[in-house]
């Protein structure tokens, strides 16, 4: 979208919260967390499938070790946060409540570091051992998703790619880890960046920022230009930090229904990962850290964490000081996508930006009452389609009507549950339409 | 360690709410929305209640109360919960804009029967707020009109209709009223007619003088049109000040409540078609803005075509509803036999708001059109 001289870099659709609370943690600088007795590694930290465990109760592993080997293409590696006893491995619920494979690590407090990957010089090494290197230190999409970043940074050879976007919009409320970071760290994220660069071969490459952290888009500007990088202000707007928002926003390109983004010639990556894969290059360091947010209202004092993986959500409200006030929910991840934790000893995974705890009082809790057809979902919703008619579809039990309504192309960002007046939740009625397709479908 | 461990209130694992994202909420409701339509139709009413004295505002109190005690009836009769339906205020906004759409003079039992119309047969019989296709106060006010013509179209002079404005009250007389009236030196109690009623009883023929059309003196016309646009003339008692109506939709606006396409689109087709119309037979209808400032047309494009749940959802669907209500209006008004065509275009245009927003419905993200999609693989 463009007017004249005036670029503005956006998308259609959206909304942007009265209260974002970004302000609660916003000014926190990113703090250490101190070395615990135990962690909990799920074995399914990425999208794809579930890396194979290779080692076994009673195994002494170092620092960074790996654990779990990736099981094919789309399969991250899992490395031990620190150095211990592999403690019992079973199925515990997950985030999401279902019964998921882990191990735990008991830590023997010496934190010693196993062998490292040797430093590379990302300016001269070659792209393929770049690549590899990013494969083998289990680098995920950080900022939620946790798909495997080699995947993304290996297009196949017939799709060419032009422009490589990292993703430091952060347009989830609340969190600001990757705020802390470009700001704290805007060196790690530009290097991080110009690497996937070249694994890509891409020269355009694109930070894109929404325009409220000022002060890291100055931090990133700085240096931006010896990489060879532009760091573009995004309007501030949820879900700015989509994919396909994203590069709408920043190209104008539209990725296809139902394709990749790699179809518009662009790769996304997170910032975090961005970082991480500095890391992993030229330290050699694996993914066994990445920086949280603990906010929301009823969190003590709301801080930002640089916490190992594993780490149980429990412990992370401990250092924030526990509760002001009867937590109702607590959410990991964003307000807008994350998930509502059954109980606090749910552990942090490579994708967990935050942590985020809701006073019990004032709650927000959807009703099902009737809809008002006021059309304030259709306005909002980033992929164009009507809400409404989606979800009213699917409690009537007509999948085949929500499917016709393009279902499946919906997101699931929220936008439009915020904003319905009548408290529908239209979400959780598009995702059961969208289960219960696929289960037509298995048939 | 163990000391601060102890003031560290952790949560209780017991009393956590799971659900499925978003866990947060734009704190807007429909009560809120409600109340501030309510609102935003406040200076009409004021209006309203300042041209045709106390009587307006009883009328409309009758009108909300008679919703209120429909809609607690019907909950009673159903079994549904009285005070949750009865909390989201949208019966009192139904009694707000039936009541605005009733002349002051109309017996308060009429009130009444038209709530009960509006609740019970527009709105619960289909299932309550959000399921009636039709907007009940309209429904409400176009069954009155049905049933009751005379008294429904029984006109009240408002309080500054009096002999010192004689050269331009006497328009809105007949010759017997006016003479009644002169007698008694007041206008109360004495029916007249709006504005519309007598151009649409007037004979259309194209070159004849119109009543708002070739006014000699232009004092007189200047006259004339303050107290229209200001509202000093007889109708109904919500429509009457055009101003006080923009306002409140400015406030609506303002608030994102109402999609501007709706009556921008409606009011701008009106103006259109009967400018056309008036450019080419002149005497036929009278001027476009005459249309605007002396019927229903604001209230109706401001505040009945844009409720919530009868119009579209899509903002191209508004486009084509707002030209459509234009469209049937302008067609009642200039060829039709009713003075008034608002309440009836908007109705029509309702029964057509699902097939609307079916065939306005955007592109989702990420298609693109058919048919450019053929004329580039056939280049």
């Amino acid at each position: 979208m463009s007017f004249g001289k005036f670029k503005v870099f956006s998308f259609s659709g959206g909304i942007h919260p009265r209260f974002d609370g970004k302000n609660l943690a916003a000014s926190e600088a990113v703090k250490p967390a101190p070395l615990l007795e135990k962690y909990v590694l799920y074995l399914s930290q990425n999208v794809g499938k579930m890396p194979k465990l290779i080692v076994k109760t009673g195994d002494e592993v170092k620092k960074g070790q790996l654990v779990a080997g990736a099981d094919g293409f789309v399969s991250a590696n899992l490395h031990a946060p620190t150095s211990g006893k592999i403690g019992a491995v079973k199925n515990i619920p997950g985030a999401n409540g279902t019964l998921t494979p882990a191990l735990e690590i008991i830590a023997d407090g010496k934190d010693e570091w196993g062998e490292l990957l040797p430093a590379l010089d990302w300016r001269t090494a070659d792209p393929k051992v770049l690549l590899e290197r990013v494969r083998a230190c289990g680098i995920v999409g950080m900022g939620g998703a946790a798909f495997p970043s080699h995947v993304k940074l290996s297009p196949p050879p017939e799709k060419k790619i032009d422009t490589l976007i990292i993703n430091g919009a952060e347009c989830e409320p609340y969190l600001c880890a990757d705020h802390r970071l470009m700001l704290e760290n805007p060196e790690k994220v530009l290097i991080g960046t110009a690497i996937c660069g070249r694994i890509l071969g891409v020269k355009n490459m694109l930070i894109g920022v929404e325009s409220n952290k000022k002060d890291a888009i100055a931090k990133l500007n700085e240096k931006a230009a010896e990489y060879g990088i532009k760091v573009v202000k995004l309007r501030v707007r949820y879900p700015q930090g989509a994919e396909k928002q994203l590069i709408y926003a920043l190209t104008g390109r539209k990725v296809p229904a139902g394709g990749l983004p790699m179809e518009t010639g662009c790769v996304v990556q997170n910032a975090g990962s961005a970082a991480a894969i500095a890391d992993a290059v030229c330290e050699g360091k694996p993914l066994i850290e990445r920086i949280t947010t603990v906010s929301g209202e009823a969190v003590a004092h709301p801080g930002n964490y640089l916490v190992r993986i594993g780490t149980p959500v429990a412990k992370l409200i401990e250092w924030a000081g526990g509760e002001k006030c009867k937590t109702g929910k607590i959410v990991l991840g964003g307000p807008m996508m994350g998930f509502a934790l059954h109980s606090p000893e749910v552990a942090l995974s490579k994708n967990s930006s935050g942590v985020l705890l809701f006073p019990l009082k004032g709650i927000c809790q959807y009703t099902s009452a009737g809809c008002l057809r006021c059309g304030k979902c259709v306005k909002v919703c980033p992929m164009n389609l009507i809400p409404s008619i989606l979800a009213s579809a699917v409690e009537s039990g007509k999948y085949d009507l929500a499917a016709q309504n393009h279902i499946a192309d919906c997101m699931e960002c929220g936008s439009c549950a915020y904003v319905c007046p009548a408290e529908r939740p239209l979400v959780q009625h598009i995702r059961r339409g969208k289960a219960e397709l696929r289960k037509n479908k298995g048939k | 360690m163990s000391e601060t461990e102890k003031t560290i209130s952790m949560p209780d694992a017991n009393a956590l709410l799971v659900s499925v994202s978003p866990h947060i909420h734009d704190k807007t409701g429909i009560t809120e929305i409600m109340l501030k339509v309510m609102i935003a139709l406040t200076p009409g009413l004021v209006a309203g209640i300042y041209y045709f004295g106390w009587r307006a505002l009883w009328v409309t109190l009758s009108c909300m109360g008679g919703c209120v005690l429909a809609e607690a009836l019907w909950c009673l009769l159903v079994k549904k919960p009285v005070w949750r339906t009865l909390k989201d205020c949208s019966a009192l906004v139904t009694g707000m804009l039936l009541g605005m759409n009733l002349s002051a003079g109309v017996p308060l039992w009429i009130c009444l029967i038209g709530s009960f119309i509006a609740i019970w047969i527009a709105k619960q019989f289909f299932g309550g707020l959000g399921h009636n296709p039709f907007n009940p106060a309209l429904v409400a006010r176009v069954a009155l009109l049905l049933a009751f013509p005379g008294i429904m179209t029984t006109w009240v002079p408002t309080r500054f209709m009096n002999e010192e404005n004689f050269s331009y009250t006497f328009e809105f007389f007949s010759p017997e009223d006016l003479e009644k009236g002169l007698a008694k030196k007041s206008f109360d109690g004495i029916t007249c007619s709006t504005p519309l009623s007598i151009v649409s009883t007037m004979e259309k023929i194209p070159g004849k003088g119109h009543l708002a059309a070739d006014r000699t003196s232009r004092q007189d016309n200047v006259q004339m049109w303050t107290c229209f646009i200001y509202g000093d003339k007889p109708g109904c008692l919500g429509e009457t000040s055009g101003i006080a109506l923009i306002l409140g939709g400015l406030l609506l606006l303002y608030w994102r409540l109402i999609n501007w396409r709706i009556p921008i689109f409606y009011i701008g087709t009106v103006v259109v078609l009967t400018g056309i119309i008036r450019y080419f037979a002149p005497g036929y209808t009278p001027s476009p803005m005459f249309h605007v400032f002396t019927g229903g047309l604001l209230l109706g494009a401001i505040f009945m075509a844009t409720d919530m749940v009868t119009s579209p959802m899509t903002s191209m669907g508004c486009v084509v509803f707002g030209i459509g209500c234009g469209v049937i209006t302008s067609c009642i008004r200039i060829f039709g036999n009713y003075p008034e065509g608002v309440s009836f275009a908007i109705l029509l245009m309702n029964s057509l708001v699902p097939l609307i927003d079916r065939f306005c419905a955007k592109r989702p993200f990420g298609y693109v059109k058919a048919r450019r999609k053929e004329e580039k693989k056939s280049c």
